[in-house]
């Protein structure tokens, strides 16, 4: 007899559905799965016989065939288990078949029947909705992800026995058996609001770079902060999530698809609520940096998307890897091609590193630095021109006195940052509706002129400034595009001299530390 | 063109060429020297050497390729030759120059000091170079990257004449960072070697090379030395070959004055500022003091124009950058009610009016 049960997998961070056929008929005994499976699926014989043994179910002395449609696709994970442990008792007439025709079965089985969390649950459960799919069937595991799906029915089995009585009775009995699981957008979203912050008004004496961040945060332009050891770079890094604006429902199931597949998400919270923030180590590989591995997985780069990517000793990172950030930091999401196709993942997210001034940190002060020219240069040549290019903020932390540590004033708390960021995004909102654009980082120099249009002597000031130097058409832009966004946090529709000058303030470290390059 | 060919031979040095030079007359002599002769002079090893050498060496093509490159070559006995160095203890055999050797007839002052230099330094070194090419003084140095070559950059600037020893053949230009600078020294002054041309830059050759520096100026001045440089050891070399040595006194709490400091204390002289010091070095009566005294003192007058924040703020700059932050806090315990984003437009103002100067987060005044 013949069954069919649907299913669905992942293909980057998008899914499609499939087809788990499964047909009983005379000969020689055995379970055989096709498919173009890899290794883990193809273990899944020993799993389900044994599971359903267990939970009460021999298999006959008879052929099983098992396929998973569509054929051509490979197809990896462990969520194919249950869908095949539930097409098997279909196809042995166990169960009634024509039931199971809009309802969609994933999970993995344990030897006893347990059925387990799997990878990629969002992400499916979209496409199933897409797809006319009424009901899903998931580890118990994964029910709050499924559930953030709002119009499909989402139930959570903890059991294959369990499943299989389910399946048997009525509707009205199937309600009471095994509630189906709901969860409200409110409610998800404000769960972010009570995981408690660490707050800017920790940090002391750091005034200019917590208003570096401010902006940085506000036009989500990327920030790098250079400073001797001790100076509270990390705790800026990893303070900016705090300051940026509490993320929109679109933002989070974009972001909870990428958690999804990575199985990051926590089983009762369902949603990444809160922005991301990745610090990763400077040992980091490039594959675990883009995304990588036969089948491409995200790397930590999309973990952050609409997050703070933070790379702490920036320098440390060996050059080939930052320069892996340069397609994302350009196009906001990174390709992955393998021979049998292209895999695509969203990496919009804002860069924020630290780094010392060189390799003992205390350059360029004489008295405590032994560096020679050679070691700072070579250190500070880890990071290439077009990485620096896509920083528009770059800000020295100095040495904090410890007089000011005494008097007990906090300067700026996130309170107040995040008031200023949310005033600036709202400028820019309404600037760029039906433009594409979100913030001014994204501005291109084709619309500079329209987006940051200065007066004659702001004009003057500008071009005075960037004689001085004689700098570069790139980073002219680069200072328009700030100058803009310091106006915005000041409410100001026209950018002014101050503006100006706070924006030249932001870009004067990289000038020193890597003359002409930038 | 045979000087060439000695000098050219491994393990012959200046003070080996000019012990063969007193025993044969001229270099033509020592090549067609005999066999005998040569292992009686040189030793078994160095005899050897120079027999190889002489098998290889053409002697009028490798003349001809010198002059392709645009370098002199200037010998002991040309009369090019620099009197100073005739003067001093241990004179280099030969010289390669590229551009102009200095004038005997004019004074040279040497200008010396730290690589990794501060901003102090650097200011100093930069009005060095101002005053002293504003006095028609040459300058010497060795166009490292720090004080060296900042102020022959700016005396360059001020249509001076510079010269540069280098530690590698004057066909090198080390450091590579300074190519704009060798260019402009080889058409405005000289770049100047004892080693021949394609000699690689290697840390044994500078030493040597600093008494070269020393010995070519009259006076030698030390802008920032850290207590163990290779600055200190051009003045070891300048006290060997007698000459006058000015110090610029530093902070004590600083260690790239150290050095300074210390010569001060052992009899250095002080340079207490370039307009003083020029006038030292120059005979009486023959230099309008008023010159440097402008050049100077420039920058301490011509605030017209300035609003009151300012000149506030500019009185809070010094030679020691500090950061927007502190003199924020500055103007803030000074009782100036203002925000930090206001105090940057007004170091902006300054800034651009070429008063003050950024280096990265930090400022400090021009």
């Amino acid at each position: 007899m013949y069954s069919s049960v649907c299913t669905g997998a992942l293909k980057g961070i998008s899914a499609y559905l499939v087809q788990t056929e499964v047909d009983v008929a005379p000969g020689l005994p055995g379970l055989e799965m096709v498919g173009y499976l890899a290794g883990e699926v193809k273990e899944a014989r020993e799993r389900v016989r044994v599971a359903l043994k267990n939970a009460g179910i021999s298999l006959p002395p008879m052929k099983i065939t098992v396929n998973l449609s569509p054929a051509d696709v490979r197809k990896g994970g462990t969520g194919f288990d249950l869908p095949m442990a539930v097409g098997i008792v279909a196809a042995l007439g166990k169960i009634p078949g024509e039931d199971l025709r809009d309802t969609l079965f994933i999970g993995e089985l344990g030897l006893d029947g347990q059925v387990r969390r799997v990878k990629g649950i969002l992400p499916i459960v979209q496409e199933a909705s897409r797809q006319g799919i009424r009901r899903c069937v998931l580890p118990a595991g994964n029910a709050m992800e499924g559930a953030v799906v709002q119009d499909i029915e989402v139930i959570g089995v903890s059991s294959l026995e369990q499943l299989l009585v389910w399946i048997r009775v009525g509707e009205a009995e199937k309600k009471r058996m095994i509630k189906p699981t709901k969860v409200s957008q409110q409610q998800l979203l404000s769960l972010s609001q009570e995981h408690a912050q660490e707050d800017f008004g920790d940090i002391v004496g750091q005034e200019m770079v917590k208003r570096a961040a401010a902006v940085a945060a506000a036009g989500f332009h990327n920030m790098l902060i250079i400073g001797p050891p001790g100076t509270g770079k990390t705790m800026v890094g990893k303070r900016i999530p705090g300051i940026l604006p509490p993320m929109t429902w679109k933002e989070s199931l974009e972001v909870s698809n990428i958690y999804s597949v990575q199985g990051l998400l926590d089983a009762s919270k369902a949603l990444v609520t809160n922005r991301p923030f990745m610090q990763p180590h400077h040992t980091i590989s490039a594959q675990a940096l883009a995304g990588g591995g036969n089948i491409p997985k995200p790397g930590v780069i999309s973990l952050a998307h609409k997050g703070i990517l933070f790379l702490d000793e920036f320098p440390e990172f060996p050059r080939p890897i930052l320069d892996i950030l340069r397609q994302p930091l350009e196009e906001k999401r990174v390709v992955i091609a393998r021979t049998y196709g292209s895999y695509q993942y969203p990496a919009d997210f804002m860069l924020v590193a630290a780094m010392n001034p060189c390799p003992c940190g205390y350059f360029p002060d004489s008295n405590k630095c032994n560096c020679s020219e050679a070691d700072v240069r070579r250190y500070l040549g880890h990071i290439s021109g077009p990485v620096l290019d896509r920083i528009d903020i770059c800000v020295e932390a100095q040495r904090v006195d410890i007089h000011n540590f005494g008097t007990g004033e906090k300067g700026m708390t996130s309170e107040d940052m995040a008031g200023l960021v949310s005033v600036a995004r709202k400028m820019q909102e309404q600037r760029f509706v039906d433009t594409g654009y979100r913030f001014n980082s994204e501005i291109r120099s084709g619309d500079i002129r329209k987006y940051c249009s200065l007066g004659q002597a702001e004009e003057r000031m500008l071009e005075q400034a960037m004689e001085r130097q004689c700098t570069s058409v790139r980073t002219y832009h680069r200072t328009l595009r700030t100058a803009r966004t310091v106006a915005d946090l000041e409410g100001c529709k026209k950018i002014g001299k101050a503006h100006i000058a706070e924006a030249l303030c932001y870009r004067t470290a990289d000038e020193k530390y890597w003359k002409g390059k930038g | 063109m045979y000087a060439y060919f000695l000098d050219t031979v491994l393990g012959i040095g200046s003070k080996t060429a000019l012990r063969l030079l007193k025993e044969f007359g001229t270099p033509e002599n020592i090549y067609h020297m005999s066999a005998e002769e040569a292992k009686r002079f040189l030793g078994e090893k160095k005899a050897e050497n120079f027999w190889e050498h002489r098998r290889h060496w053409d002697v009028p093509g490798s003349l001809e390729r010198l002059k392709e490159q645009k370098i002199n070559f200037i010998w002991y006995e040309d009369g090019a030759y620099p009197q100073r160095l005739r003067n001093i203890p241990d004179p280099p055999f030969a010289l390669y120059v590229k551009g102009r050797l200095p004038e005997d007839n004019r004074k040279s002052v040497a200008v010396v000091g730290a690589r990794k230099c501060s901003v102090y330094g650097q200011h100093v070194a930069r009005e060095l170079g101002k005053g002293l090419a504003a006095a028609g003084i040459q300058v010497v140095s060795g166009m490292a990257i720090g004080i060296d070559s900042i102020s022959q950059q700016e005396a360059l600037i001020r249509g001076g004449d510079t010269y540069a020893v280098l530690g590698c053949g004057v066909d090198i230009c080390y450091p590579a960072s300074h190519r704009d600078l060798y260019g402009r020294i080889c058409s405005q002054g000289g770049v100047l070697s004892t080693y021949p041309p394609g000699t690689q830059p290697k840390s044994e050759l500078f030493p040597p090379r600093n008494r070269i520096i020393s010995g070519l100026a009259d006076v030698v001045v030390v802008v920032e030395a850290k207590e163990k440089s290779g600055t200190l050891i051009t003045v070891d070399m300048a006290l060997e070959q007698g000459k006058e040595i000015y110090c610029v006194p530093g902070r004590i709490t600083d260690r790239l004055s150290d050095g300074c400091n210390k010569l001060i204390a052992q009899g250095a002289g002080v340079m207490l500022s370039v307009s003083d010091l020029v006038e030292k070095i120059m005979e009486q009566g023959a230099y309008d003091s008023r010159i440097t005294e402008e050049a100077y003192q420039g920058n301490e007058t011509g605030h017209e124009g300035f609003s009151r924040r300012e000149k506030l703020l500019y009185q809070l700059l010094d030679y020691d950058p500090v950061s927007a932050q502190q003199l924020h806090l500055q103007m803030l315990a000074g009782g100036e009610k203002l925000e930090l984003q206001e105090l940057l437009e007004v170091l902006w103002e300054l800034i651009l009016k070429g008063k003050a100067d950024t280096i990265g987060g930090w400022y400090v005044k021009k």
